[in-house]
């Protein structure tokens, strides 16, 4: 230190690094989740992660409710595809009942899902682009998100929390309206992407900005136990959608886009490409709605009577729907003995609900495997020595959602 | 690595001579941007416009009346049960001689509660009501000034009497009609 600055009591030491607190109330953290930041200038020496700010117990709740209780829990892992985790735990349920589902639902739910995964990837890449100084794609692409929601809406009645589909199926069929919005979003969607990657992907603005920007090599991605975009972006082509099909996803054509070094630029790459994809299939299973004929075409549920509720009609003038649906919605179903897994390809990477039952009404014991937690980990590696800036960037583009962090 | 035949690299090209032009990028983005100006609006004026729900939107709760204006709610405690937020408390009571203009069944509920701050609008009670008694609207949760403003009493969920108000009893019927 120099003469002109403040002395230092003798013996006293010198810090020469600044500690920031990024996190837990900053706009840049798009949640509550805190970094501590130790700066050298502006680079990073190490940072320290905190969770658990909004830790709401989903796993502990789990255990005193009914399955279909359960539901509405799991919309609040990760919301912005909320329907995803509410496929992925119906699908649980029907692997433990040993539940099987008609293909019409099968292909309703990748609908439903693949929607989903767009909106996720869609906040995902615009956030980036906000963060690092592009505001103006996140709003043009915003009105479609919108459209997105407005179809959850037709189905189920809500917009971001859904509570979307029921064990064995959906509540209700898709009506016309919701079938319009689909084939008006098909339509007009890849116009709006088409604009958005003019605005981004060959940008040298943004290209300078995110290449090189916390990259992870394939090994590392792997052992920290990185699944989904931010591993493809890696180089790994791991997808449960193929490697595990589930819902009837071996019977659609899409290809897995992979990255290479595993930087902020790859995934949003990766992403984007995966967009693609995913109106890819969203066309491929309207196509084969198409086909169902006659009663077939009208199938919105499995026969499912222990679980799924009777129709409203029969409850109200039939004696033993309404002991069913007395029975259902008090949750005095025993389910079957045994340990189940089941992971999907969520928007993030794999979300696995893994369920023990001892043969009660509740779950003895619910885990969720949130693939945000496992990313977290990784991000003093993603960024030690890289500039303050960079902090912000990677987790943006990790698609850190503190929701799903915590549960 | 290789675990599928389905990989498909993205595209990592470095940048060409005009990519690196900055002015280039600008003029692109600019140009969009410009595009943008003249199409239509995107926004509604909230307040004023309105946008049409879903026929099937999860808003605000709201107790049937039958045609002759009884309460159908006959107490029976399944919405609370199905309720994941723990949010609906009723008491019931039985039907005095001579309240068969109001209640619909030997049994009713003599106070009935949501509390529309721990409400998640999953659509559960509805699913669970076995008597067409309790079903959600489609109007949003109004701001109040207090906490104890937002729970909402048995007369704030009523819809009207079709004997005293029968347009507005066809108005909440006309929301409930289409489930």
């Amino acid at each position: 230190m120099s003469e002109q600055h403040i002395k230092l009591p003798e013996g006293s030491i010198e810090k020469t690094t600044t500690t920031l607190n990024l996190g837990p109330t900053h706009p840049a953290t798009h949640g509550v989740m805190q970094n501590i930041l130790e700066l050298d200038g502006e680079r990073i020496v190490s940072t320290e992660q905190t969770i658990g700010y909004i830790h709401r117990a989903f796993e502990k709740i789990a255990e005193r409710r009914p399955l279909y209780q359960i539901t509405p829990l799991t919309d609040r892992l990760n919301y912005c595809s909320a329907p995803l985790n509410n496929m992925g735990w119906h699908l649980t349920c029907e692997k433990l009942l040993g539940v099987s589902t008609p293909k019409r639902v099968d292909y309703l739910r990748v609908i439903v899902m693949e929607l989903a995964r767009i909106s996720d990837h869609l906040i995902c890449n615009s956030i980036v682009g906000v963060d690092s100084g592009a505001y103006t794609g996140f709003l043009y692409v915003m009105q479609y998100r919108e459209l997105i929601y407005e179809i959850y809406e037709e189905i189920c009645g809500s917009r971001l929390t859904t509570n979307i589909g029921r064990i064995g199926g959906f509540e209700r069929n898709f009506n016309d309206i919701a079938f319009q919005k689909i084939e008006k979003f098909l339509d007009e969607y890849p116009r709006v992407l088409k604009e958005f990657e003019n605005l981004f992907t060959r940008n040298r603005i943004f290209m300078d900005r995110l290449i090189g920007a916390g990259p992870i090599s394939a090994e590392r991605a792997l052992n920290y136990g990185f699944t989904g975009p931010n591993l493809r972006a890696a180089g790994v082509d791991y997808d449960v959608r193929i490697s595990n099909p589930y819902s009837s996803y071996q019977d659609f054509d899409f290809s897995v886009p992979v990255g290479t070094t595993g930087d902020c630029y790859d995934r949003f790459l990766v992403r984007n490409e995966e967009m693609w994809q995913s109106l890819s299939i969203i066309r491929q299973a309207m196509q084969k709605l198409t086909e169902f004929k006659g009663a077939e075409a009208d199938v919105y549920h499995a026969d499912v009577p222990e679980y799924y509720l009777p129709k409203k009609e029969d409850v109200y003038t039939k004696m033993e729907a309404l002991i069913w649906h007395f029975k259902i919605i008090m949750g005095e179903i025993d389910m079957p003995k045994g340990e189940v897994y089941h992971s999907i390809e969520a928007a993030n990477g794999e979300l696995g609900y893994y369920m023990i039952s001892d043969g009660g009404r509740a779950p003895a014991r619910l885990h969720f495997r949130r693939p945000c937690f496992i990313y977290y980990q990784a991000y003093e590696e993603l960024t030690k020595g890289s500039m303050l800036s960079d902090a912000i960037i990677v987790m943006s583009s990790l698609n850190l959602i503190a929701g799903e962090m915590d549960a | 690595m290789q675990l599928t035949n389905r990989a498909k690299p993205v595209d990592r090209r470095p940048m060409n001579a005009i990519e690196r032009l900055y002015l280039w990028n600008i003029l692109k983005g600019m140009m969009i941007t410009i595009r943008h100006f003249f199409k239509k609006k995107a926004t509604i004026q909230y307040p004023e416009q309105k946008r049409p729900f879903s026929q099937v939107f999860r808003g605000l709760h709201i107790l049937n009346r039958d045609e002759e204006g009884r309460e159908r709610c006959t107490a029976c405690g399944l919405c609370a049960v199905a309720c994941p937020a723990e949010a609906i408390t009723m008491e019931a009571a039985e039907r005095e001689p001579g309240e068969e203009n109001l209640y619909r069944e030997e049994k009713y509920a003599a106070r009935y509660e949501i509390n529309m701050l721990r409400c998640i609008f999953c659509g559960y009670c509805e699913e669970a009501c076995p008597k067409d008694a309790i079903y959600l609207s489609q109007t949003f949760a109004p701001a109040n000034y207090g906490r104890s403003g937002f729970i909402y009493k048995k007369q704030d969920l009523l819809i009207p009497n079709p004997v005293e108000d029968p347009e507005g009893f066809k108005k909440a019927q006309g929301e409930i009609a289409r489930k």
